[in-house]
């Protein structure tokens, strides 16, 4: 496994063999080679969701190829060209128009958004089904976690970018939730714009920070993560360790090596994943209006709210749990509680693995309540989500505050009943269901 | 370095006060960066006031200009409209606008300098959208039936009255802002300056 030491290449007198000599003797090519693929063992029990993982890298080089190649002609600058048109406004158009595939590019670019997301969840769920996130797997989590808040920074900063209505005041209100912190708010929302409006300096940030900051330090997360798993080796269904029952030679027993096994199984998922891929991106790149909404196709209008906003798909839990909170706590106002509650929703991932003391990890081995309580927090997932696309309304403010409340009732009270449950017995090798 | 696993405390002591310094710099080293996320000298300079003419503007009419950015409303109201303010006073947040979000001129029952002419900052108070025109009694524009007339925030569903002050029970904390401004005649507004500025 990762970590441990393998004898360096010894040439066999062929030209191929002595260069990898030569560059094995300088550098650890064979020892990274065979640590994280070819003798890396993975558990052979690997099902269906385990292919969002590598899809997740996948798609993070779709967006990093065709992000190089937006950039090209996209301009950051929010001033008015002669014909009236915001000039990133204009240079979008001129992309979809004018630059030969341009609108292809574009059109991966912000499918791809979307892709990462609908990935991302999948894989996180995939941590709750089988308990991914437990002992020893906790930092593999915590990077995970970092992982998920750097994409939602990268996909905000990215969607202020085409400078539409929605960008605008999308990030308006975004921005401005800072503002709600007490004390040091109003001018941290003003450190954040690099101005008193929403406007050519933050649009300025925001593409910096899309195009440089955030994903530099993604790959340094995404590293952290992948290697983090390496040591510690990955979990399956059964949410047995692998490393329990070993060979003669100190081999797994349940292991086979992630190279070429999982990588011939992951591109598998693979073709499948880029024919839904394309699918969307030639048939319905604005994915109903869920992609890429409406009010973008117009230009950012500072004096001019549009009638219904509502934030991209992804983020549309939050922003209901945001539009929740509506009762002042502690002499502080709703507002704040709105942005706290957001906040914690997306936080509170990170705790899982002290929240969670059931004493098996997969949910083949979990009685009913940790099943009903799963079902239900996704339902409650869904339903925020749903209501997050919509406008603001007693009713739905109603059944997402019940949601919210489930929501955090899902983590704040997973240390009793997830203790409280029927448990079988776990099986002593990983069973091929 | 010592041999004998000694301690020498004169190099150690040299060691934390090289590191202290050398972090107080690295520190030190921030400032150019946060402060030039700050607003710049430009953007500072960029709040002038805004002269408007308000002679064509009719009653039950609405004008909105830009001004720091924002979009400032310049409000004729009706007598209908201003009828409906002390009625509301029981269903609004802050009714005698008791809250800093006025000049001194502007704090009284309209909220305004003439009593139709209205002048505020058209961003809610919440999360900075910029809520639409509700002029409308009843549920004619999608609004409950009791609803006297105002502006609704399309983000997160605040609800102003024609006086921009805040329905109970509403994400919106505060009322709208009423910007200085001043008159330079009876049709022209200068908005951004008042009388102490002027």
């Amino acid at each position: 496994m990762a970590g441990g030491t393998y004898e360096k290449y010894k040439s066999d007198g062929s030209i191929g063999g002595n260069i990898l000599e030569w560059v094995d003797a300088r550098f650890p090519a064979t020892s990274m080679w065979k640590g994280h693929l070819s003798e890396y063992y993975a558990p052979k029990n690997f099902n269906f969701w385990y292919f969002f993982g590598s899809l997740a890298l996948l798609v993070l080089v779709i967006q990093i190829v065709t992000g190089i190649f937006l950039v090209m002609h996209y301009k950051p600058d929010a001033a008015l060209n002669a014909n009236g048109v915001p000039v990133a406004f204009a240079s979008v158009e001129y992309i979809m128009r004018d630059v030969p595939g341009g609108w292809i590019i574009r059109y991966m670019h912000s499918t791809g958004a979307s892709a990462f997301f609908i990935v991302v969840y999948l894989h996180m769920f995939r941590g709750l089904l089988y308990g991914s996130y437990r002992k020893p797997r906790e930092l593999t989590w915590l990077f995970g976690v970092g992982i998920f808040l750097c994409l939602m920074g990268e996909a905000f900063f990215g969607y202020l970018l085409p400078w539409g209505q929605m960008s605008f005041w999308g990030a308006q209100v975004i921005v401005n939730l800072f503002s709600a912190i007490p004390v040091i708010g109003p001018d941290l929302s003003i450190l954040i714009r690099g101005d008193f409006v929403v406007g050519d300096a933050t649009l300025n940030r925001f593409f910096s920070f899309h195009v440089i900051a955030f994903p530099l330090v993604l790959l340094g997360l995404i590293a952290a993560h992948v290697l983090a798993l390496h040591e510690t080796g990955s979990n399956n269904p059964d949410g047995i360790d692998i490393k329990e029952k070993k060979d003669a030679n100190g081999i797994p027993l349940d292991g086979i090596p992630f190279h070429p096994y999982y990588t011939v199984k992951d591109i598998v998922g693979v073709v499948v994943f880029l024919m839904v891929f394309s699918a969307v991106m030639f048939f319905a790149p604005e994915g109903g209006g869920y992609f890429l909404e409406t009010p973008n196709f117009y230009p950012a209008d500072p004096l001019k709210t549009p009638p219904h906003i509502a934030p991209v798909w992804y983020f549309t839990p939050y922003y209901s749990i945001l539009r929740a909170m509506v009762w002042n706590f502690f002499g502080l106002d709703a507002k704040f509680w709105g942005v706290v509650g957001m906040g914690a929703s997306v936080v509170i991932f990170a705790f899982l693995p002290w929240l969670d003391r059931s004493p098996v990890r997969s949910i083949r081995y979990r009685g009913p309540i940790y099943k009903t309580m799963l079902t239900i927090f996704v339902i409650c997932f869904f339903i925020l989500g749903y209501l997050g696309t919509l406008s603001p309304s007693p009713m739905g403010e109603l059944i997402s505050q019940v949601c919210t409340v489930f929501y955090f009732f899902f983590f704040l009270g997973m240390p009793w009943w997830s203790r409280m449950d029927k448990f079988k017995p776990v099986p002593e090798r990983v069973t091929m269901k | 370095m010592s041999n004998q696993g000694k301690m020498d405390c004169g190099r150690r002591r040299l060691v934390v006060a090289t590191a202290a310094v050398g972090g107080a710099g690295a520190v030190a080293a921030l400032v150019p960066f946060v402060s030039s996320l700050l607003p710049s000298e430009r953007a500072k300079a960029a709040g002038a006031p805004v002269e408007v003419d308000v002679s064509k503007l009719e009653s039950g009419q609405m004008m909105t200009v830009e001004w720091r950015g924002k979009p400032v409303w310049i409000i004729n109201r009706t007598k209908e409209m201003l009828e409906t303010l002390p009625k509301l006073d029981g269903a609004v947040a802050d009714p005698k606008s008791d809250k800093d979000m006025q000049p001194a001129y502007a704090k009284n029952e309209h909220r305004s300098i003439k009593p139709e002419l209205m002048v505020v900052v058209g961003i809610c108070t919440h999360l900075g959208c910029s809520p639409s025109s509700k002029f409308k009694k009843g549920a004619e524009e999608g609004m409950p039936g009791d609803w006297l007339g105002g502006f609704l925030c399309p983000c997160h569903g605040s609800t102003f009255d024609f006086a921009g002050r805040v329905y109970k029970a509403k994400p919106a904390p505060t009322n709208l802002e009423v910007p200085p401004h001043v008159y330079l005649s009876d049709t022209r507004i200068l908005i951004g300056e008042d009388k102490k500025g002027a």
